[in-house]
């Protein structure tokens, strides 16, 4: 059966990231002088859910941290102790705990056992001092449960008062002895019995003989003689049953709970329940009776016909006590997913490799379309009309079915933005800031693998402003600042474009100490570079103006990292700053890394794809405004800029129609502040095109990021704009 | 096989749900899944369900409340509804019987004491 679960594991694995996910989320923003009970409530459910989770599949130092959290938050929930700042670090830190021990279970490294300690005994220490002050009130003090002595083996902590059955504390402890038959019981069902009863408090077994069939235990417990009765009546025959009050041995101590460690049965019982269930990991810690039933309940066992009247349990069939052996699920049935209409969930879990086929294979159906009505623009429209009209409804179909598959990758950005109220808490607090997060446009999508990649860099960012941006209160109060600083994300659509910024009111860049920077670093710069220009010198390998690396920000992973990250999503990265107000740093990125938006340009006979990303504008040069440089290279006045020109057809050696700049066309393109003019021979339009790798399926080419199949068939390159116009930056230098 | 009976299980949590639903249907029940008390009882309403299986602790309409309100519902009066409850919470038991529950299953559970319990209850 233990097999079985694993097919499980999976959607476990997921649901219990997004519970602890949710969790942090509600942590951080719990306000604690005065917690909102549906938030408290919300967190509680996140830890049992996942404790449930953990329970069932057998993960049980999950099912540990968990309970700890749950036990503790249930009290808070309760009203029973007061929240305090404390315990929501507690809290997150144990969440980190649950996720490694997820992580570990997913087989993605191991799970840190002396943190789980750490915070396990935190969370301990808490609940002990709610127990305490509870306990003040009630003069009584609860002896822990049998279930922790697993934690506190590994924690090596001094017992401590977790919670206890409610019912042993209810009333006065009292002693029944219990005769049965265990006639027909299978040793299963007395075994679960045994330690369904371990769970009312103190079970002796007086006598247990095989031959006489007869069971005698004595059982000390805080419970009603009604819920023993419930417990046991459902296992063995309640003809043959008694309980009566021992009243020759009234134990001496009130309330007592199940605290059966020092009892010799206690070894034989859990040793024999072990036997009985290391089969099923599941079950390993469960002390208790797995299931019961209310007598007198609707449809109980027994009870079926008569509902009202029948309070006690007499009417209990026979045949209780001889449990068939139920119906393991059939091999052959397996179903892990159940994707019969019965099952109405709103939503379903696809494999993401699932999905990347279908859109390939619409990228496909893009380019027959294209062909097809290439191929159709040949023939007479009046012979053909049917055939034309029927092609049109072919494109719009096409390009719906493009944009609804490809929406099924879309995710929102706040699976990113989530992840930062923790990093600013953090972090803030490790740096004695006050810094305040404003998230702004959360739902905003973009394709999964970009939200992956975008995390990086951009958690990158948000660190760098807390370090380097906002200043330290003290000196935000001097320069006449609130001393809570704000770090502003902010998400939109611009275009075929997602627009990621990251903004401060810190202390803003410093162009003076840039510069002397970038001069030791012997970068080339000089006065007349603009602010932007300067600003990007940030981005350049191994720049750090901060006086001194901290273990925040300057460890390293410098600038230089996330800027290539983000070209190589296609993106690009801008900088606004003002000294003393604060600093902008904008991601331009486009929306999907499967479908581009491109200008086809032709140079001779070939015909490339520039993203449309890069291109500011297209212009045909005059003579007068084209310079040439020192014999190595061109370069072209637009508007009071001397852009270097890059001539195509050099680039690739193909013959190009003119090698006369005045007679073609010089695309700008504009790539994080450097520009260049590209001189091709004619531009064609403006396509979707679908992006073929060409490294997968050829090499990789100087000049080129991919390749696409035009309507016509042919092979298009798609030009790497920012390499383009790097490589001509190095010449014209 | 138990062919014909159709099983309401709700629970919050999509891994124990899937995993009530392979088990149940395993066995030759067919099963219906609810994600909260709201959820269930919406279905409740356009279906006949010959056991309802339900988790307490849920956003929306929690497990006892949906209780209550299946109860109040003629069809559902007689009709085994089996509660998941977590470890010893007595208390949660003893609610539940106050609002009709037929009969409680602890969590974590195994797939052989589910189809036992449902065995001994469903007709």
């Amino acid at each position: 059966m233990s097999a079985d679960l694993e097919q499980f594991y999976e959607v476990f694995f997921e649901e219990s990231s997004e519970l602890l996910a949710e969790m942090e989320t509600c942590l951080l923003g719990l306000d604690i002088s005065s917690p909102d009970p549906e938030d408290l409530n919300a967190i509680f459910r996140a830890a049992h859910s996942i404790k449930g989770g953990a329970g069932t599949f057998g993960f049980t130092d999950m099912t540990e941290m968990t309970h700890m959290l749950e036990s503790l938050l249930d009290k808070l929930r309760k009203g029973e102790i007061e929240i305090r700042p404390e315990m929501i670090d507690a809290f997150l830190r144990a969440g980190d705990v649950i996720k490694g021990q997820l992580g570990a279970h997913r087989g993605d490294g191991e799970a840190d056992v002396a943190v789980a300690a750490e915070v396990g005994n935190e969370l301990k220490l808490f609940s002990e001092q709610a127990d305490i002050a509870s306990a003040e009130q009630k003069e009584a003090s609860k002896p822990p449960r049998s279930e922790e002595h697993q934690i506190q083996a590994t924690n090596n902590t001094i017992p401590v008062a977790e919670e206890t059955p409610s019912m042993a504390s209810k009333t006065e402890a009292a002693r029944f002895i219990i005769a049965f038959s265990s006639n027909g019981v299978n040793p299963k069902s007395m075994e679960n019995l045994f330690s369904s009863l371990e769970a009312f408090g103190k079970l002796e077994k007086l006598l247990l003989s095989d031959e006489e069939q007869l069971c005698k235990l004595r059982l000390t417990t805080g419970a009603c003689e009604e819920d023993v009765w419930e417990a046991l009546a459902f296992v063995v025959d309640p003809s043959q049953l008694t309980i009566e009050k021992d009243l020759q041995h009234e134990p001496s101590s009130p309330a007592v709970g199940n605290n059966i460690a020092t009892e010799p049965i206690n070894s034989t019982v859990s040793e024999n329940s072990e036997k009985a269930t290391i089969d099923n990991p599941a079950q390993l810690k469960q002390s208790e009776a797995p299931y019961g039933f209310f007598p007198g309940a609707p449809a109980a066992p027994g009870d079926a016909e008569n509902t009202e009247k029948n309070e006690t349990v007499s009417q209990l069939p026979a045949d209780c006590n001889t449990s068939a052996k139920p119906n393991n699920p059939q091999p052959g049935s397996k179903q892990p997913k159940s994707n019969t209409p019965s099952s109405e969930s709103s939503s379903i879990r696809v494999s993401i490799e699932k999905v990347d086929q279908m859109i390939n294979l619409v990228g496909e159906l893009v380019i027959t379309q294209a062909m097809l009505t290439q191929t159709a623009s040949e023939v007479d429209p009046v012979l053909y009309e049917k055939l034309n009209s029927g092609m049109n409804q072919l494109e719009r179909n096409t390009r719906d079915l493009q944009e609804a598959v490809m929406s099924i990758r879309m995710l929102p950005i706040n699976f990113v933005f989530s992840r930062y109220p923790r990093v600013v808490r953090d972090v803030a607090a490790k740096l004695d800031k006050k810094v305040e997060l404003k998230t702004v446009g959360e739902g905003t999508e973009l394709d999964k693998g970009l939200i992956e990649k975008i995390a990086d860099p951009l958690t990158h960012l948000v660190r760098n402003s807390l370090d380097h941006g906002i200043e330290s209160p003290e000196k935000r109060i001097a320069a006449g600042k609130m001393a809570k600083g704000t770090i502003t994300l902010r998400a939109f659509h611009q275009g075929g474009n997602i627009v990621i910024e990251v903004g401060d009111d810190g202390a803003g860049l410093n162009r003076e100490k840039i510069m002397t920077k970038a001069k030791e670093r012997s970068i080339a710069v000089h006065e007349g570079m603009s602010d932007q220009e300067v600003w990007m010198l940030i981005f350049e390998p191994g720049f750090s103006t901060a006086e001194q690396v901290t273990d925040v920000s300057g460890r390293g992973v410098g600038m230089d990292v996330v800027k290539r990250n983000i070209q190589s999503m296609g993106g690009r990265v801008e900088i606004d700053s003002v000294f003393g107000v604060g600093t902008r740093i904008t991601i331009r990125l486009p929306l999907t890394l499967a479908i581009l938006d491109g200008l086809s340009v032709a140079v001779g006979d070939q015909m490339f794809i520039v993203p449309l990303t890069y291109i500011t504008e297209s212009l045909q040069a005059r003579s007068t405004d084209i310079k040439t440089v020192g014999g190595v290279g061109r370069v072209v006045h637009v508007r009071g800029d001397y852009l270097p020109v890059i001539a195509l057809h050099e680039v690739f050696n193909i013959k190009p129609d003119s090698t006369n700049i005045e007679d073609g066309i010089l695309v700008i393109l504009d790539t994080e502040g450097h520009k260049a003019a590209m001189f091709v021979d004619a531009l064609i339009g403006q396509h979707q095109v679908v992006i073929k790798s060409l490294e997968k399926n050829y090499r990789r080419v100087v000049g080129v990021s991919g390749a696409t199949i035009m309507g016509d068939g042919k092979v298009a390159l798609i030009l790497d704009s920012a390499g383009l116009v790097m490589a001509s930056q190095n010449i014209s230098m | 096989m138990e062919m014909g009976k159709t099983i309401l299980t709700v629970d919050d949590s999509a891994s124990i749900r899937q995993m009530v639903t392979f088990t149940l249907k395993g066995a030759g029940y067919e099963v219906i899944e609810a994600v909260d008390g709201q959820d269930a009882l919406d279905k409740a309403n356009h279906q006949a369900f010959n056991l309802v299986l339900t988790d307490i602790n849920m956003p929306r309409m929690d497990g006892l409340k949906l209780l209550e309100r299946l109860r109040d519902l003629a069809h559902y009066k007689n009709i085994p509804i089996l509660m998941l409850t977590t470890e010893s919470d007595e208390q949660m038991k003893a609610k539940g019987r106050a609002a009709g529950a037929t009969g409680w299953l602890v969590k974590p559970f195994n797939p052989e004491s589910l189809l036992e319990v449902i065995k001994k209850v469903i007709n």
